[in-house]
């Protein structure tokens, strides 16, 4: 027994003798929403402050082949308790190879290339609380081995556990009418969270094309959302079918160019429009488009990229998501100075309904460690039977003011 | 008759020979030494070092980047480098990679830690700032002598180093500059400055190098570049450290997975 406690502490001294580093960052953050409350209730508010914090540790020994990576998250907000939450976005190991990476623990995976949704990137959960864009993720269990070689990268992953999306409770802003019931999740599989699901991806640059096919088969990560009750009141309750997802993420790449396309097919259950119930659905949907990039414009330092992206969905208005024949404009300007001043503003348009997603995105180092970023959401000519009507009064003007240490 | 013959054949041999030296032109010449520069800096293999760059603003403000620098010699075209970016606090960990080339636009990929995306990037931006400094990517990419076309101007002496003047002109149709007159040390062939005309060719920046030291008995590398911008009044000072050379590096050091896990 001693003799393994003193193996154990040998085999612990060995990495805790290299590097090993801290670093992350605290974030105060300002959300004011422009208008009253959809429905008029004391319950919401126009103003919230938040705190985050995001701390890394990194340690690498064996000559940076192995590596233990922890990144704790936790956001506490004024007033939804729901966006007060914590997470492990990484805990995990990693052991490189000559040509191949083992991953074991809690980790983030990013797959996709097109800018105004991520259809592809189906690996995490969305952590919603944080953002609407679908761009802040849980941490996901997974064990992941990628094999290099010269016809591409292959990525297979095993997924034991389920992470439920986040949502804005009763006084969260902003949030679903009537609000999400977290508490009351259901799933296909009697598994339920503890499901395991498996993926695979395969990835391989060819002169100036990129391309990854992906396969998915597991518990989606988005829910649908059923109808039902809490103590009398009408809630969404989130339901997590089981899917088969296949996809397609390809870009080509010239000189001031960027070509774009995601495409997804997906088979899963989702509830029928008329008779309400659970039915099998196959569906296809994509994201296309480009970006150009006018450099040094006006004689300037500053780049200034112009982005263009088509989003389509099979399912035409009866989408889970909220873009089935949409256009999406943006305006991306990198000044390139010493404060790395960027910005990035854009809409998403209803080419039938003329319905809009307006965003603005933008950001500044402050000296050396602060940085300062706005963000303004706003919801333009929201059609009544839309799936944005629950967000139509919640545009927002939020600023983020963030150490980095 | 034919001893004459012989003679004359040879004395005009000799008066072509030498009449080739005296007419090779100043493109030739300023060629050679781009040449021979080149061929004294083949076959490093690869290099590991770490730069500190030192930003300072007309009013001398000063602020502060740290970047580990990765580079793999391409036999035949420009090297392949890698950057980890430290400093500042907020981009620490992003990391890019360059397959550099000498006429065709670099390829480019970056990593963004937050949200573990890799992005490949347009790259036509060779005359872009690198990280809000004064320095363009194209002036610390690698340097293939197909970059430029190139003239001799004169011998001078720099500080007490012996110099040839060649003006070289950039290939690259994006490029930000018209020409460059660039200060070759006569004895080692390495650059001791570098004066920048923008495109509408006007002095834009001045680079000094200092600190030489070299490395594996061949290989010279300055310790400090600085570079002083005329037009706005800012200078960036970019210091070398711990400079590696023949690390083992190989191309897979070099691909979208090892970006991916730079840190």
């Amino acid at each position: 027994m001693i003799k393994k406690l003193l193996l154990l502490a040998l085999a612990m001294s060995l990495p805790v003798a290299q590097a090993a580093e801290w670093s992350g960052n605290i974030a105060l953050q300002n959300r004011y929403f422009l208008h009253d409350p959809l429905v008029q209730n004391t319950e919401q508010h126009s103003n919230h402050v938040s705190l985050s914090a995001e701390p890394e540790f990194y340690h690498s020994w064996d000559d940076n082949q192995q590596s233990l990576t922890f990144t704790p998250y936790v956001r506490i907000d004024q007033y939804d308790n729901e966006r007060s939450h914590g997470d492990i976005r990484e805990l995990n190991w990693q052991r490189v190879f000559e040509n191949w990476e083992l991953k074991a623990g809690i980790s983030k995976v990013y797959w996709g290339v097109t800018e105004s949704q991520h259809l592809v990137d189906v690996i995490n959960q969305t952590d919603f609380v944080e953002n609407i864009d679908g761009e802040d993720k849980l941490g996901q269990p997974m064990i992941r081995a990628l094999y290099e070689h010269e016809l591409g990268t292959l990525n297979l992953f095993i997924l034991p556990g389920f992470r439920e999306r986040t949502f804005a409770d009763a006084e969260g802003r902003p949030r679903a009418f009537p609000v999400v019931d977290t508490n009351q999740a259901q799933y296909e599989s009697s598994a339920e969270e503890n499901h395991i699901d498996y993926a695979l991806r395969w990835f391989q640059m060819v002169g100036n094309w990129e391309i990854g096919l992906s396969w998915f088969k597991g518990t989606s990560r988005e829910p649908v959302f059923l109808p039902a009750t809490r103590n009398g009141q009408p809630v969404l309750l989130p339901y997590y079918p089981q899917m088969t997802q296949s996809s397609l993420d390809a870009q080509m790449t010239t000189e001031e160019w960027l070509w774009k396309l995601e495409l997804i097919s997906r088979n899963w259950r989702n509830t029928d429009s008329q008779t309400q119930l659970l039915v099998n659905e196959n569906y296809l949907a994509l994201t296309a488009g480009f970006e150009y990039t006018f450099v040094g414009v006006l004689e300037s330092d500053a780049d200034l990229g112009l982005v263009m992206e088509y989003l389509y969905d099979d399912r035409d208005e009866a989408t889970t998501g909220f873009f089935e024949n949409d256009l999406m404009t943006g305006l991306r300007l990198a000044l390139n100075d010493a404060q790395s001043t960027e910005a990035l503003l854009g809409v998403i348009i209803d080419v039938d309904t003329q319905e809009s997603l307006l965003s603005l995105e933008a950001s500044r180092r402050l000296g050396d460690r602060w940085k300062l970023e706005l963000e303004i959401r706003s919801f333009q000519h929201v059609n009544r039977l839309s799936r944005l009507q629950s967000l139509k009064n919640d545009d927002f003007i939020q600023l983020d003011l963030a150490y980095y240490f | 008759m034919k001893q004459v013959t012989i003679n004359t054949l040879m004395l005009a041999l000799c008066l072509m020979t030498s009449f080739t030296a005296v007419a090779e032109t100043a493109e030739e010449k300023g060629l050679a030494i781009a040449t021979e520069a080149d061929k004294r800096e083949t076959g490093f293999k690869d290099s590991v070092a770490n730069m500190t760059m030192e930003l300072k603003n007309k009013q001398g403000k000063t602020s502060v980047r740290e970047v580990r620098v990765k580079s793999l010699e391409v036999d035949g075209d420009g090297d392949k480098g890698l950057s980890i970016f430290d400093t500042p606090k907020d981009i620490k960990g992003t990391a890019s990679l360059t397959y550099s080339h000498a006429l065709k636009p670099d390829e480019q990929w970056l990593y963004l830690p937050a949200l573990k995306r890799v992005k490949r990037i347009s790259s036509k931006n060779k005359s872009g700032p690198f990280m809000g400094s004064e320095f363009a990517y194209e002036d610390i990419s690698s340097q293939e002598i197909e970059k430029y076309t190139y003239k001799y101007l004169r011998d001078e002496n720099l500080n007490g180093i012996d110099c040839f003047v060649i003006e070289r002109y950039p290939a690259y149709r994006h490029s930000g500059y018209t020409r460059q007159l660039a200060w070759i040390n006569k004895q080692e062939y390495r650059p001791e400055k570098i004066m920048f005309y923008d495109r509408k060719n006007s002095l834009l920046k001045t680079l000094n190098y200092s600190g030489y030291k070299q490395y594996l008995d061949k290989y010279w590398r300055a310790e400090k570049m600085h570079m002083v911008n005329h037009q706005t009044g800012k200078s960036t000072l970019l210091t070398w450290h711990e400079y590696q050379f023949q690390t083992g590096l190989t191309d897979s050091d070099f691909n979208r997975n090892s970006l991916k896990r730079a840190r």
